[in-house]
């Protein structure tokens, strides 16, 4: 493997407080070195990120990759190959595929197939319960063990305080965060958007905010009774921002992420019936954005998450009540960040970084999120400035759901490194064995 | 072909104050063919209409009929038990399937909100709306207003709207056409069964029905639907006829005559005490007979019917 330099990129590494322009030399798979003027060792690449920012891969604690189950719609390789495209190294594949990831060999499965598929290093989260049916506690010592970095029942909460209750405790001993996704189902059965004026108007039933904020006090109660590692999972209300700020005031143990779409866009892009914009929790209100965003800012809110789920396009072709919630996130979260946070002045590009890379890494104890000498040599080399549309035609991804598309966005992925190789650099395409053929 | 309403008729929402004038306008002359011996004009001769009816609907797929047929369309009809809709096929499927047969129009009435609009977005057959999910019923609507538009002015007229607002297409639709024509509007009923925010539309909330009654100069009580008790909406109805109920005691003691609408099927005894659906001011058969003649402008102008030859196509060729 020859060493490559990055020479001359603004360097943004929060974890060693670094912002400036410098080289980073990598080599064997990690990182040998940063600071000014670095030499090239013989037969060493040269990436000129003269004008660009070079930071830690970005880590996503997020995603649905469908497989197994699902191919149709994603794979670990095509969801690996769209993270790197997004300029994320490391991704967290949540466990609710068919089957569930509730036992060490799906653990060893997802691995295998990560391993195969090369691009980003893929985390196994295992489910909380057995089938994620929310009765029984999945053997969460044996899925640490064989490589699982967090417990989830992800696409449900987890079914009862008692049952969160326990997974809290029995978590601790094996060091990982439980997910929660918090959604009280007697308060949104049936809900497709968010409980407001547009659900009113377009006669859709709402999903209020208190079906998020009373699971968030719940799991916040229970944080508290004991010292168990809550992470919430897409917060999308002021509520439950609010909750989460006392929470870590008081020293519990508490973390949060949120996604592009929920810092992005209201409940009206669901105007028309868009089921692109149909996603669980539901878009919300401009309150709810301007809290998210605080929260980010402040660091309530620890990191940002894709909450990446593709869907066939024929599954959105449909009445919105029929239509499936989630959208598409590796390709678009960046720019998404870029322009929406950094540009807005919510955050500064290096809180940005560590929103994204070493927040995430470190809350759910991840190798990278760092360009300190002698950890992994994963990397992103993107050009903040540069202006691009998307366009879901051209996603590495499998899946077309997004509700972005053709929207301009500024900061354009230029190289992503994994493990000191570039896997992927801008303009690469998707040849057509990748594409779902629509 | 598109006339003075566009392609469709999904919404009252989306339609202008003078469009909604306009259907009401042009369903006059209409109503007279309903009252001839031989109920029938040649203005949409040739014309082929599907009625897809994916929910049960009595009244107003029968209105839809007679008044395709008294246009002298030729109509399908289409239920969804039968359909393939219940072997598994999607509506865009179920749409481009229509649309390869070469269609006109079609009236669909869907359990889900937005399917009108859905199906309108896919097909080029003109699409109304006879009903999606909880959003919007528009010739109810339109009907509704020819009906109280006949007793009385509408813009200044008070209409509260009293009942299960939060399910209810008809109270979307009625609620935009009010007040489009300056109406003002109030909903009344228990806060479980009012949708958020429906201040922010521009009505009232009375949360006593004899508020109301005190208030407004017509109501228009919704149908409760049996369900929604079990779902937990409403303790019983007993409790809901004794608290929300529109009685003959309770009107008693408004300050004016009060116009008494309802969309139908009723429910006696539990929405409506059956002496006021039966009484002197209710204009519930009236209702019935303006919707055919609602139904058949609004075909007639989505068909590309001029509105000022509504008058002259009512007395066709075919007489």
């Amino acid at each position: 493997m020859k060493p490559i330099v990055v020479r001359g990129a603004r360097v943004v590494d929060p974890s060693a407080g670094r912002d400036e322009v410098a080289d980073v030399l990598l080599q064997d798979g990690v990182v040998r070195a940063v600071g000014r003027g670095l030499g090239t060792p013989d037969g060493a690449e040269v990436l000129d990120a003269t004008g660009l920012v070079a930071a830690p891969g970005l880590v996503d604690l997020h995603a649905h990759l469908r497989e197994p189950g699902r191919e149709d719609v994603e794979t670990i390789a095509t969801g690996a190959r769209a993270a790197v495209a997004g300029g994320f190294t490391s991704v967290c594949a949540m466990p609710n595929t068919d089957p569930v990831t509730d036992n060490q060999a799906a653990v060893g499965f997802i691995l295998g197939q990560a391993r195969r598929a090369g691009f980003a290093r893929v985390y196994p989260i295992g489910a909380v319960s057995l089938g994620q049916r929310g009765e029984q506690l999945a053997e969460i010592g044996e899925l640490a063990a064989a490589g699982a970095v967090a417990v989830s029942d992800d696409g449900q909460p987890v079914a009862t305080a008692h049952l969160m209750r326990t997974a809290l405790e029995y978590a601790r001993t094996f060091e990982i965060p439980v997910i929660d996704h918090c959604e009280d189902h007697s308060l949104s059965q049936g809900g497709a958007m968010h409980e407001g004026l547009t659900a009113t108007r377009l006669g859709l039933k709402g999903i209020p905010r208190s079906a998020e904020d009373v699971i968030v006090a719940r799991d916040i109660a229970l944080a508290e009774l004991t010292g168990g590692h809550v992470h919430f999972a897409h917060v999308s209300t002021a509520g439950a921002v609010r909750m989460i700020r006392d929470a870590k005031a008081r020293g519990l143990r508490v973390t949060a992420e949120v996604t592009p779409h929920h810092f992005t866009l209201t409940d009206a892009a669901c105007e028309g019936y868009e089921t692109n914009a149909k996603m669980n929790p539901p878009l919300r209100e401009t309150s709810d954005v301007a809290a998210l965003r605080a929260g980010l800012a402040d660091g309530t809110i620890d990191c940002i998450a894709t909450d990446h789920a593709p869907h066939h396009y024929d599954a959105k072709e449909a009445e919105f009540d029929n239509a499936p919630f989630g959208v598409v996130g590796l390709e678009t979260a960046l720019g998404l960040a870029i322009t929406e946070l950094v540009e807005a002045g919510v955050l500064t590009l290096p809180r940005l970084v560590e929103r994204m890379a070493s927040g995430p890494a470190f809350l759910a104890h991840l190798p990278g999120g760092t360009l300190r000498p002698g950890q992994p040599a994963d990397v992103v080399v993107f050009d903040p400035a540069a202006a691009w549309t998307v366009d879901p035609a051209r996603f590495f991804s499998k899946s077309r759901n997004t509700p972005f598309g053709g929207r301009r966005l500024h900061g354009l992925v230029r190289w992503t490194l994994v493990g000191g190789v570039v896997v992927h650099t801008a303009g690469d395409r998707p040849d057509s064995s990748d594409r779902s053929g629509r | 072909m598109s006339g003075a309403l566009g392609k469709d008729l999904l919404s009252l929402e989306h339609l202008s104050a003078d469009q909604i004038r306009l259907v009401l306008d042009t369903a006059e002359p209409f109503k007279e063919i309903s009252e001839r011996a031989i109920k029938k004009v040649p203005v949409l001769r040739g014309k082929t209409i599907v009625n897809l009816f994916f929910e049960a609907s009595t009244r107003t797929r029968i209105s839809f009929e007679f008044a395709e047929k008294r246009l002298s369309a030729d109509t399908v009809n289409v239920a969804a038990s039968g359909s393939s809709v219940v072997k598994g096929e999607t509506l865009v499927d179920t749409a481009r399937n229509l649309e390869a047969m070469r269609i006109d129009m079609v009236v669909m009435r869907h359990g889900s909100s937005g399917a009108a609009k859905f199906l309108a977005d896919r097909i080029e057959s003109n699409v109304i709306n006879a009903g999606d999910g909880k959003h919007e019923h528009p010739t109810q609507g339109l009907l509704d207003l020819l009906t109280i538009r006949d007793h009385r002015p509408i813009a200044g007229t008070k209409v509260c709207i009293v009942g299960d607002v939060l399910h209810s297409r008809v109270a979307r639709s009625n609620i935009w056409g009010l007040l489009k024509l300056g109406a003002e509007v109030a909903v009344c009923g228990p806060q479980s069964l009012l949708p958020l925010g429906i201040e922010a539309l521009g009505v009232r909330v009375f949360r006593r029905v004899e508020e109301a009654i005190a208030w407004a100069d017509v109501l228009n009580v919704l149908r409760l639907q049996l369900e929604r008790m079990q779902a937990g909406y409403i303790p019983s109805l007993r409790e809901y006829y004794r608290h929300f109920g529109v009685t003959v005691e309770r009107l008693e003691k408004a300050p004016r005559d009060l116009l008494i609408l309802h969309p139908g099927p009723m429910n006696r005894g539990v929405e409506i005490d059956s002496r006021v659906a039966d009484g002197p001011h209710s204009v519930i058969l009236n209702q019935v007979t303006n919707g055919v003649a609602v139904r058949m402008a609004a075909l007639y102008l989505l068909a590309g019917g001029k509105p000022e030859l509504a008058e002259a196509a009512k007395g066709g060729s075919d007489r």
